[in-house]
């Protein structure tokens, strides 16, 4: 219940805070200044472009569906926000305790692909249904190397907890940890970026490269932007939207980016727990971490999740201004033809990892 | 100082002949860091200082932060001898309707009083012998050609520097210069 307390009103500052973010990241990198004028350096421009959404009239264009057009930005903003639930904050303030927390995550990750399929299709508008086709499309192709890349880290851990599984990558630790999965080198009270997961098993390494850009095509970023693909559809499935429902799409669209860089900074990349290792002498990971339950840890725990969440967001933001948007069916065979057989893979090599080295 | 190339992709190197998938494989990573890197330039660069101070023939004029201009703030310089908008100074015309005959596209119009006596001396030493009741410019039509600052005997028709006369209503582009009242005109007639 304090999580949603925290993540509802969380996500509308992220969404305005992203949206400037973004802008402004873009128009550096195409060596122009971005929003200016609105306040010191431009900052007041997502509260301005709020404003003139909200006051803007919210269409329904005569042969939509109106019952679904109207319900089916609702339906994508409340899955994603539902997926919310089960993430951590800190290490004791847990999200839902949910036995099956990471399974629960991706079928609402995926109900927001089909709350995207029904706004493209109720629109009755060529672009939107064309956007609607094409966001099944990719939802059919990124499943599966999604889903591979997460199972290789249930694996390893065991657990389908995110709150445990966040637990397991630092000194709290229940399990030993073994750096890069070599037996005898635990490195649990070290703590610290060699805790995490990534470098608990080789294959993980890997894996999330998988993940990441599996969960680039689960948010519609660019290059795999095709459902909106403003240049050619115009905005895809939201073309007919305006007004207050375009909020909504614009929430659920960041707050899908937010979930799914949280999801892989709590499987990945250690949780709420502080990339510095305890070097002999120089306990680096005591001083950034703080004792669980404390205010003091709280704020560390917090703090590092969010800011490594924030860091894998700027580098999809430098990703989506650098390459171009793929098309269709190179999005269908990079998902089916290589990242498909590379997460089988490495799910194979985790297993047999797990079952015969660490045993 | 030395101009280096602003951007290069190091790692766009031609694709290797005999094309093995890995040796393609690599070839797209290093495409696709390069891509990257060069993205990561151009935001450094722009978080610095900005071109617009340079000459244009400098060699780091296109190496230096952002190209926008944020226009109404900061302007282009124009030449000093700009040719835009058109100015008249009416004490020194002699209200000869040369400009008006000469204007391509008729934008001068122009109604004159014959006066009495000699009005006054112009600033060259001519005689002004008619008053202006009408000195209209329609700068909505102005091709700026120039010609009547050609042909203006007293040299009181000029061309200004100022560019920047945006209006709201294309009936404001019409700019009158003569500066006698209703009450003036009627008196000399």
């Amino acid at each position: 219940m304090f999580t949603l307390l925290f993540y509802l009103p969380f996500l509308l500052l992220f969404t305005l805070g992203a949206g400037y973010i973004e802008r402004k990241i873009a128009a550096l990198i195409q060596d122009r200044l971005g929003p200016t004028e609105v306040g010191y350096r431009g900052l007041g421009q997502p509260l301005a472009d709020l404003l003139k959404l909200l006051q803007k009239e919210s269409m329904v264009p005569t042969a939509a569906d109106k019952v679904l057009f109207v319900v089916a930005p609702a339906w994508i903003f409340v899955v994603v926000f539902a997926a919310f639930a089960v993430l951590p904050v800190t290490h004791t303030w847990c999200g839902a305790p949910t036995a099956t927390g990471v399974l629960y995550l991706l079928a609402m990750a995926s109900l927001e692909s089909m709350g995207i399929f029904v706004a493209g299709w109720a629109s009755h508008n060529k672009y939107a249904r064309l956007g609607a086709m094409r966001a099944l499309l990719q939802f059919m192709a990124y499943e599966v190397p999604l889903g591979l890349s997460v199972l290789s880290v249930l694996i390893v851990s065991q657990t389908l907890d995110l709150q445990a599984i966040a637990a397991q990558q630092g000194p709290s630790a229940s399990v030993p940890i073994y750096l890069l999965g070599l037996k005898g080198i635990n490195v649990a009270q070290w703590g610290g970026v060699l805790a995490w997961n990534i470098f608990r098993m080789p294959p993980l390494c890997l894996a999330y490269a998988v993940f990441f850009v599996a969960s680039l095509v689960a948010c519609h970023r660019a290059p795999f932007d095709l459902p909106e693909a403003e240049s050619e559809l115009i905005g895809g499935y939201h073309t007919e939207y305006s007004g207050l429902r375009f909020a909504w799409l614009m929430l659920a669209e960041y707050s899908m980016l937010l979930l799914m860089s949280l999801l892989g900074v709590i499987l990945f990349l250690g949780g709420g727990h502080t990339p510095l290792p305890n070097l002999p002498g120089l306990p680096l990971a005591i001083w950034t971490s703080g004792s669980p339950g404390t205010w003091v840890g709280h704020f560390w725990a917090g703090g590092w999740l969010f800011s490594k969440a924030l860091c894998v967001i700027l580098v999809q933001m430098g990703i989506r201004w650098t390459f171009p948007r793929l098309r269709v069916d190179q999005v269908i065979r990079l998902c089916w033809q290589y990242l498909t057989p590379a997460a089988l893979l490495l799910c194979l090599v985790t297993l047999w990892w797990q079952l015969l080295i660490l045993g | 100082m030395v101009a280096t190339p602003y951007i290069g992709i190091k790692n766009c190197y031609a694709m290797p002949s005999p094309q093995h998938p890995f040796q393609v494989f690599l070839y797209n990573l290093g495409t696709l860091w390069g891509s990257l890197r060069l993205t990561w330039q151009h935001l450094r660069k722009s978080l610095g200082p900005r071109s617009r101070n340079l000459p244009m023939t400098a060699a780091a004029y296109f190496e230096v932060g952002p190209a926008t201009l944020q226009y109404p703030h900061e302007r282009l310089p124009v030449p000093a001898r700009g040719r835009y908008q058109l100015h008249n100074a009416i004490d020194d015309c002699i209200v000869c309707d040369k400009c008006a005959q000469v204007c391509p596209v008729d934008c001068i119009e122009i109604e004159a009083i014959k006066a009495p006596a000699p009005i006054r001396k112009t600033s060259n030493g001519m005689t002004k012998r008619l008053a202006a009741a009408r000195f209209d410019i329609d700068l909505a039509k102005c091709c700026f050609c120039g010609l009547c600052t050609t042909v203006c005997p007293t040299q009181c028709l000029t061309m200004t520097p100022e560019y920047d006369y945006s209006v709201f209503d294309w009936a404001d582009h019409k700019i009158p210069f003569a500066i006698m009242t209703p009450e003036e005109v009627t008196k000399r007639k």
